[in-house]
């Protein structure tokens, strides 16, 4: 590289202008490649896009507060885009009416079962406290678990790692395992997703059909709602 | 300009759900509070006043459908954050994974047969229209 050329990528990676750029690119890409592939579960386009960023973070030695300051104009639609996720419940009301109430019984039982088991799949394999701690509220929306994580004492960052990998694996074993299961009703798949694989499992729901993104936005909300209200107290007795 | 109403209007719904959690030091988040706010105006509003509302409404379903249409890729900022635990997940990544990907197995399963269970006692019949993308 001669001096003109450094000291232009200079000036551009410390901009948040390349980083919002190469996000949106590298997305694209990963979704051409997804589509390219007749939508293979394992080309899942999140999944690609954050390893591949991270490979270039890794090679420029970029520093990744650096990139988040590019990248942050992404994650603030997340905001608005939860609050988005009533209008398509609001499209489903007439099923929502029938199955409030085995829905909510199921998340509940699902959030206790799996928060328990993931503890103790940690613990029983040699992962530390923090780990541990830091594992529990991996099935809800990433700053509800980092609040949560904080209240228990467990890393709030690791926690968000830990939150964006269960929903990569939620949305990239969905699909396998509800065939395996024989489990065919849009919306109980949908509840089943939302409450494991939070936002992530959300998006790849919607990706099978609306009536699953709905639900699946349903479970994620409520699995929030519940999971914030009994795990800091489920914690207590599991530590 | 439906696009820009819409997204307004689901950012006022977010600031109110930030303003709500905030002022009461909920452990609820601002956009989920300002999710089940804006579901409850629909069911309130929305068909009292059919014909005055139509217009927010369909405001709110085109900025909605856009958004959530690319719901995945606001996940990748946060994501790309693993790259700080890196350390962390190397040396303890046989637990990390396995707790994950066994965790979120038992999760959807015991979610997915409760609710089969809970609709087969309350009589609920199934919805299984044929599913594209899969």
């Amino acid at each position: 590289m001669n001096n003109a050329d450094s000291s232009i990528w200079v000036y551009l990676s410390t901009s948040p202008l390349l980083w919002l750029t190469l996000t949106l690119l590298v997305y694209s890409a990963a979704v051409q490649l997804y589509q390219w592939s007749k939508a293979n579960p394992l080309l899942n386009p999140v999944a690609i896009s954050i390893i591949s960023l991270m490979g270039v973070l890794a090679v420029t030695k970029t520093d990744y507060q650096l990139y988040f300051s590019g990248a942050q104009y992404i994650h603030f639609l997340l905001g608005p885009a939860t609050v988005a996720l009533a209008i398509p419940l609001y499209q489903q009301l007439s099923k929502l009416k029938k199955i409030w109430l085995s829905a909510t019984f199921a998340i509940s039982i699902g959030i206790v079962v799996g928060a328990i088991s993931s503890v103790f799949i940690a613990r029983w394999l040699g992962a530390d406290i923090q780990t541990q701690l830091s594992i529990a509220p991996k099935a809800v929306t990433a700053p509800v678990a980092m609040g949560i994580a904080e209240k228990i004492n467990a890393l709030p960052s690791l926690t968000a790692a830990l939150v964006v990998m269960t929903g990569i694996t939620g949305a990239l074993i969905c699909t396998k395992l509800f065939s395996m299961l024989g489990i065919r009703d849009n919306s109980i798949k949908g509840i089943a997703v939302g409450v494991a694989a939070h936002g992530i499992g959300t998006a790849r729901a919607f990706q099978t059909n609306a009536e699953m993104g709905a639900f699946s936005g349903l479970a994620m909300a409520l699995s929030t709602l519940i999971t914030a209200l009994t795990l800091p107290w489920l914690v207590t007795l599991l530590f | 300009m439906k696009f820009l109403n819409g997204l307004t209007l689901l950012l006022v719904f977010q600031l109110i759900g930030e303003a709500i959690s905030l002022y009461f030091s909920l452990s609820l988040p601002g956009p989920v509070l300002g999710m089940l706010l804006l579901f409850l105006s629909l069911l309130i509003f929305y068909r009292k006043k059919e014909t005055s509302q139509k217009s927010h409404e369909d405001a709110l379903t085109v900025s909605a459908t856009a958004i959530l249409s690319h719901l995945s890729l606001l996940f990748i900022p946060a994501g790309v954050g693993l790259i700080v635990h890196i350390n962390r997940l190397e040396a303890q990544w046989l637990p990390i994974i396995v707790a994950i990907v066994l965790g979120s197995i038992i999760t959807m399963t015991v979610t997915a047969w409760v609710m089969l269970l809970m609709n087969r006692l309350l009589k609920i019949e199934e919805s299984n229209e044929v599913t594209s993308n899969e």
